[in-house]
């Protein structure tokens, strides 16, 4: 029975994953930067069919719009050029794509069937930001105060990573 | 109101819309080269039409007959992609500006918007986030030095102070208690203390207001935060090696960026539609509009006032002061505003 929102969740979804195969196939490392926005962006979609506003929204503010756009402006300041062709081999690709195929299926259906979570209908969760928050400072708080905990080790890293070498006298 | 009434009105609303913004940065234009002419006290563009009106027709008209360079060596597919996508973003935002109540047209009651969700404002930072895409990669792939240069600092510039601009809407956020730009608006409705008008500028939001505006100037690379494009520094920064139509296009963004931070300027802080509504029935519905137009007005006039007056930053100047002072200072407003709303 193909629903509208059965047409959009697989279109989507056949975008996201056509991007994340560019980013592996193009050669320019811009090109699969911008995939990868890509496919941030049908996730982002995915989320608004699975009725989380806030978090598609989130994704776009913060994955799409701001830690891609710091992935391309390392590319463009590091200047990375076309990846080189290698001898690549004919025998990886002859055994290898099919057998990764049938792994991630045999992965997939393993997982599916043995995972004891039930599954759950879309849109049967609350979504709106009010409940999130409640959840995220009420329920949550302490993985919440641990993964800013965590970036900021993250922040404090790079800032001694990127100081500059400190002037010796004499 | 079934779907195909419901989709012609969604079109009517979004060719109106898409006419009055073009048309609105078109004049846009005119205006700031009035009033930055009168600031330098010389006349401005006076020839065209009466007052010069018609310049933005003589501007247009160039600018499309103008021969469309494709420079050597440029990296095609994101050279003609990013001014499109610079478009695309900077139109796409008023999509869910509200100008006004409800209509009510030949038996058919509509909101002035066109479309009402309930994550509005999150809609306009995201679109906006995304708009630093045809920046970067407009300066990446036109193959020169002062395109990239200018390309890598507009990105840095804009992305740093996203974050001031984000967290100093959240203030406004918390007192009106949801994302959707008509309840933003509608917390505003009414008077505190008889006449001055409860708009967000006056309940406390004042700081926050300050720090939008200092961010939304940086985010749309005007001055005094616009060394990414300077002439006596990178030629024109990103936007150098585009001609023609593609050149207009970074203008025509660049405006209508302008008119979308002052459009949600107007909505958050100064009470959106708000004003004294009298008279007949057809002018209470066309009042709100009239003083949301006004309102915008006088920001795209303040925007203008601050280019012909201020001079630029210097590059280390201006991230030094979106980390180390509109950060904090956007934080300790958050702070303060979520203490006075829970006591």
């Amino acid at each position: 029975m193909l629903s509208v929102h059965f047409a959009l969740f697989l279109i989507f979804a056949l975008v996201c994953v056509a991007g994340a195969v560019n980013l592996l196939v193009q050669r320019h490392p811009i090109n699969s930067a911008l995939s990868l926005v890509v496919v941030m962006g049908s996730l982002a979609v995915e989320y608004l069919l699975l009725g989380a506003e806030f978090v598609a929204a989130v994704q776009v503010i913060v994955y799409a719009g701001a830690i891609m756009v710091l992935f391309v402006f390392v590319i463009m300041l590091l200047n990375a050029g076309e990846e080189e062709r290698t001898q690549g081999s004919r025998v990886a690709l002859l055994l290898g794509i099919p057998g990764m195929l049938v792994g991630s299926i045999l992965i997939a259906w393993v997982v599916l069937n043995h995972s004891g979570t039930g599954s759950v209908e879309a849109g049967a969760l609350p979504g709106p930001p009010k409940t999130l928050g409640w959840l995220l400072f009420h329920d949550f708080l302490l993985p919440f105060e641990v993964t800013s905990i965590l970036v900021l080790i993250a922040i404090m890293g790079a800032v001694v990573l990127a100081a500059r070498p400190e002037k010796r006298e004499g | 109101m079934g779907i195909g009434l419901f989709i012609f009105i969604s079109l009517i609303k979004i060719v109106i819309g898409l006419a009055v913004l073009l048309t609105g940065v078109a004049y846009s234009v005119w205006l700031e080269r009035k009033v930055v002419g009168h600031i330098q006290n010389r006349w401005g563009p006076t020839r065209v039409g009466p007052f010069g009106l018609l310049q933005p027709l003589a501007d247009g008209a160039k600018l499309l007959f103008k021969e469309d360079l494709l420079p050597p060596n440029v990296y095609k597919p994101l050279y003609i992609a990013a001014p499109m996508i610079a478009i695309i973003c900077a139109v796409a935002s008023i999509s869910v500006i509200p100008i006004g109540n409800s209509v009510t047209v030949f038996g058919v009651t509509t909101p002035l918007q066109i479309t009402d969700v309930n994550i509005s404002l999150l809609i306009i930072l995201g679109i906006t986030s995304l708009g630093v895409y045809g920046v970067a990669l407009s300066g990446w792939s036109s193959n020169s030095k002062y395109s990239l240069l200018g390309g890598l600092r507009a990105s840095a510039q804009m992305v740093s102070y996203e974050i001031a601009l984000g967290l100093s809407l959240v203030g406004v956020l918390i007192m009106a208690g949801s994302f959707s730009l008509r309840d933003i608006v509608d917390a505003q409705a009414g008077h505190c203390w008889g006449f001055i008008p409860r708009w967000n500028i006056f309940t406390g939001q004042f700081v926050a207001f300050f720090i939008y505006l200092t961010a939304a100037y940086a985010e749309t690379n005007r001055i005094p935060f616009d060394l990414p494009e300077a002439e006596t520094e990178l030629v024109a920064g990103y936007h150098t090696e585009y001609s023609a139509m593609k050149f207009a296009m970074f203008f025509m963004a660049e405006y209508a960026n302008m008119i979308t931070v002052s459009c949600v300027a107007t909505l958050l802080f100064l009470g959106g539609w708000h004003g004294p509504v009298f008279g007949p029935p057809i002018l209470q519905a066309f009042l709100p509009v009239f003083w949301f137009v006004a309102k915008v007005f006088v920001f795209m006039l303040i925007y203008i006032w601050v280019r012909g007056t201020l001079p630029r930053f210097r590059y280390d100047q201006l991230m030094a002061f979106g980390w180390k002072v509109l950060l904090p200072l956007a934080i300790v407003n958050l702070i303060a505003t979520a203490l006075a709303v829970a006591w």
